[in-house]
């Protein structure tokens, strides 16, 4: 067994009250890939922020290199070859490669020396890692996956020795993902220490060589790669059996309940999101559309749900029109039976500073059951977020809560059982499980087909494949704004990965 | 994690820190006194013997308050719905125009239970059109309204300034103000209630525009928490893209808050112009608009904690006039400081203690802080 890059020794961290980390004891060897793994709220990233110097432990001590290290700052943490990479890009939109890398490390008040060095350091570390990056890209310019790239540069630019990694493939294509993990074994191979943070199972077997489980701010285990399996992962996570994949019959499909035709969004700035875009959902059945995000599928939700005007084009819903570029607004939608989970529950499908039952009439509140006049009626509301509450589990079983002080599964809760509760004849979801535990992700599953088997047309955006093929009757592959093809729920990843790529095939014109 | 802020007791909540707050703000304003060379505990005594010790004080602290009252709704009403009115200043100066039309048409035929009924409503209607403007401004053209209702302060003083010393002043006079009004234009006063409790007034000029003043809480409250339009206007203020989402009309809600916000500060004219000095005078607004902000801020925009922190601030001016009376080190500026200071710690630095007060309650029982059971058992 190598040497420990870092060792974390009973490792205590509280918010006000909250206890995100409790007596953590962590060992990553050197030279080695360790995951760390648990569902959102485990306290994963509190712990990391702790190694890399933005919070400091309650309590509890950090050796890197077998020294005891005092993190005050990130500044600290990177002087002891610590880097990390943000799941959200920490990157100077309208600088260059270059200059984002020499951000916060210039040498000199003059810049054009620091770049010169920046320059010929930067091919050094191109040439031994493979992380090709032209130095004079703009970053906006630049895919993802190659922004991800430059953040990774940054961190070896200041001589990191163990690299951080929150949650990096969850704006990757998987074809993107499978190069991110050549990276980082060939950072292994070449004697770096990388830590992955994620809450996919499948990146943990791929590449990891120890894995770390955190459940409710403990580590509850610490196992070999090679001698687990995703199961025990997963019960791990969770603390009880799991299951994995939805089971589910044969969908039948009966009429076309949505039909959407020639449709085209622009966003804000005007530039075209989704491109002259049709197809149809019928009752009975679940159509996925998958795709990697930014492929214009939240402007397709926004602008079929009425949040967004559209360009041009129809959508019929029930066979009668609606007016998309005009008028229509979600609350008429919602009179004539179209129920919409927004992809963003804190700042679109919820008002987090609400208390529960206030949240599970929003967009429904004209409806006269919950009024009595221009009066809300808090009786009705109140019981009708108690049934609620009752039906879908939603934990705490507490009406009067802030919706805030409720984990990530049990909001997305809050706003399925207020759109299908409602009885919708079609229902959009946008990622259904974001942010959701394993375990709430089971029961979401099920009840969105439980839907479908009650004859109702749904149709679920996500950017997680795995979720995609597993619920959809079928696929629709979004690229740039446009469908690029569309396969049956048997389709491989490869297959799917390939058109979300965007690469172009003949059969997949649609 | 995802909330550092956890929950405490409602007590701790709206009754702990704001005093805690309050204790602070007062010791550091305990240090300034000391620094001119007065006794603290002195001058504290004196500005709370001054609000509170004699009927008049109270008659006088309880005046200052109607004002404040009105002025926090206003800002509360629109905070609520996420938009800043800073120009309840101008609403409430600018409506002493529609009392003025009122009183100087009516003064002499109606009684005063007839002519306050008509002023109200003037004052309302004048406030909110005044609101209407940058409300419109905000929902259709994307003008700050920040910016706008500061510009319409400016607007509503040049107006009152031209009208004050031309149309409306009377031609013999000097005064830039209007003739005094009638005894139907004179609003009743309170101070027999205070007189009830065996407090002597000498004169004092609570009126019965503190009743309305409380009522107007009251209805705050209602609208607020418990109709439609108040959970819209909550909707749209915590989140507008929620609004969206739940299909509110982002233009309507605007305007309809900025208008009530507007009428709750036209409806403070009334207590200086009809149950004080009646006449209306050059700047009898003076500055209670932006006192209004604190007081919103502090009590923490629901109505009952306005009402309380307007008696605070009326406490202040009304113990801070007797203070720089009595300590003639202690200038009229000395007690802005203080009134300053309240504001910096009960407002801006609400959250100084907050995280302490936290982990003290955490420490003695987790279960009280109520996040233990939340995060326990995800689903």
């Amino acid at each position: 067994m190598a040497q420990a890059a870092i060792e974390l020794i009973g490792i205590n961290k509280s918010f006000g009250a909250v206890r995100a980390n409790r007596d953590i004891n962590l060992e990553i060897a050197r030279g080695t890939i360790h995951g760390i793994v648990g569902e959102n709220g485990a306290g994963k990233s509190t712990l990391m922020s702790i190694l890399y110097g933005f919070y400091q432990a309650d309590s509890g001590e950090i050796r890197v290199g077998g020294q005891p290290a005092s993190i005050k700052t990130p500044n600290d943490a990177i002087a002891l070859g610590i880097g990390m990479v943000h799941q959200h890009f920490m990157l100077v939109d309208n600088f260059s490669v270059l200059e984002n890398i020499i951000l916060g490390a210039e040498s000199d008040a003059l810049l054009k020396k620091s770049i010169a060095k920046a320059r010929s350091e930067l091919e050094r570390l191109e040439r031994e890692y493979g992380l090709e990056v032209d130095p004079d890209a703009i970053i906006e310019e630049l895919p993802v996956g190659l922004q991800q790239r430059v953040e990774i540069l940054k961190a070896l630019y200041r001589g990191a020795e163990i690299l951080i990694l929150d949650e990096p493939t969850g704006v990757l294509t998987p074809a993107e993902a499978d190069h991110l993990f050549r990276i980082l074994r060939q950072l292994k191979d070449q004697g770096k220490t990388v830590v992955l943070i994620t809450h996919k199972l499948r990146e943990i077997m791929a590449i990891t060589d120890t894995v770390s489980v955190m459940r409710q701010g403990t580590m509850v285990a610490t196992r070999e790669t090679a001698k687990t399996t995703v199961e025990e992962l997963a019960e791990l996570m969770v603390g009880r059996r799991v299951l994995l994949r939805v089971e589910k019959g044969e969908a039948e499909a009966g009429g076309v309940k949505l039909a959407v035709k020639n449709l085209t969004v622009k966003d804000t700035r005007g530039v075209t999101m989704v491109d002259d875009i049709s197809f149809d959902i019928r009752a009975g059945e679940i159509v996925g559309i998958a795709g990697v995000a930014g492929n214009g599928q939240s402007e397709l939700l926004e602008a079929i749900s009425g949040i967004r005007r559209a360009v041009s084009g129809s959508v019929m819903l029930d066979g009668k029109p609606i007016d998309l570029t005009g008028a229509a607004d979600p609350g008429e939608l919602r009179d004539r039976g179209l129920a919409h989970v927004p992809e963003d529950r804190h700042h679109v499908g919820l008002v987090l500073a609400f208390e529960e039952n206030e949240n599970s009439i929003l967009g429904y509140h004209d409806d006269p059951r919950y009024l009595k006049g221009p009066f809300l009626n808090i009786d009705a509301i109140r019981n009708d977020a108690k049934d609620k509450i009752a039906k879908y589990d939603i934990r705490p079983a507490d009406c009067r809560l802030k919706t805030a002080n409720f984990s990530g599964g049990n909001q997305q809760k809050i706003v399925l059982a207020r759109e299908m509760e409602q009885d919708p004849g079609v229902l959009i979801v946008g990622q259904p499980t974001r942010g959701v535990d394993v375990g709430a992700i089971e029961f979401i599953h099920k009840r969105l087909i439980a839907m479908r088997d009650q004859g109702k047309a749904v149709l679920v955006v996500s950017v997680e494949l795995d979720e995609i093929r597993s619920l959809s009757d079928r696929i629709l592959v979004m690229f740039a704004g446009r469908i690029v093809g569309e396969r049956g729920p048997e389709a491989t990843e490869g297959e799917l990965g390939l058109l979300m790529a965007g690469v172009e095939q003949q059969e997949a014109a649609l | 994690m995802s909330t550092p802020y956890a929950k405490l007791p409602a007590w701790a909540d709206y009754g702990l820190i704001p005093l805690i707050n309050l204790f602070v703000a007062f010791v550091v304003a305990g240090f300034v006194v000391l620094l001119v060379g007065e006794n603290p505990f002195r001058a504290a005594i004196i500005l709370v013997e001054g609000a509170f010790g004699k009927g008049t004080g109270i008659a006088f602290t309880l005046f200052y308050a109607t004002t404040f009252i009105f002025t926090g709704l206003s800002v509360a009403v629109a905070a609520h719905c996420g938009l800043f009115n800073i120009g309840t200043e101008g609403q409430a100066y600018i409506s002493g125009l529609g009392i003025a039309v009122v009183c100087l048409s009516f003064d002499s035929t109606l009684p005063w239970w007839l002519t306050f009924p008509l002023a109200i409503i003037a004052a309302a209607v004048v406030g909110a059109l005044w609101a209407l403007i940058p409300a419109y401004l905000q929902a259709k053209r994307g003008s700050h309204i920040v910016i706008t209702t500061i510009m319409f302060n400016f607007i509503a003083a040049s107006i009152m300034v031209y009208l004050l010393v031309g149309p409306l002043k009377p031609a013999a006079s000097q005064a830039p103000q209007t003739r005094n009004f009638f005894a139907g234009a004179e609003l009743p006063k309170l101070n027999w209630i205070i007189e009830l409790f065996g407090a002597k007034i000498r004169s004092a000029p609570l009126n019965i525009s503190f009743l309305l003043a409380l009522a107007m809480a009251f209805l705050v409250w209602l609208l607020i928490w418990r109709t439609k339009l108040g959970y819209e206007m909550r909707t749209y203020g915590h989140s507008p893209k929620a609004a969206r989402y739940a299909g509110i009309s982002e233009t309507r809600i605007i305007i309809t808050a900025m208008m009530i916000s507007g009428a709750l500060a036209g409806m403070m004219a009334l207590n200086p112009v009809m149950g004080d000095q009646h006449n209306v005078a050059i700047d009898f607004v003076s500055g209670a608009g932006f006192v209004g902000i604190a007081v919103a801020l502090m009590g923490r925009l629901h109505p009952v904690g306005i009402v309380l922190a307007a008696i605070l601030f009326g406490m202040l001016y009304q113990g801070g006039a007797e203070l720089a009376f009595e300590m003639p080190a202690i200038s009229r500026d000395m007690i802005v400081i203080i009134q300053g200071l309240v504001i910096l710690f009960a407002g801006a630095l609400e959250h100084m203690f907050r995280p302490y007060i936290q982990a003290l309650f955490a420490s003695f029982s987790p279960r009280s802080v109520g996040m233990e059971a939340v995060k326990g058992k995800g689903a």
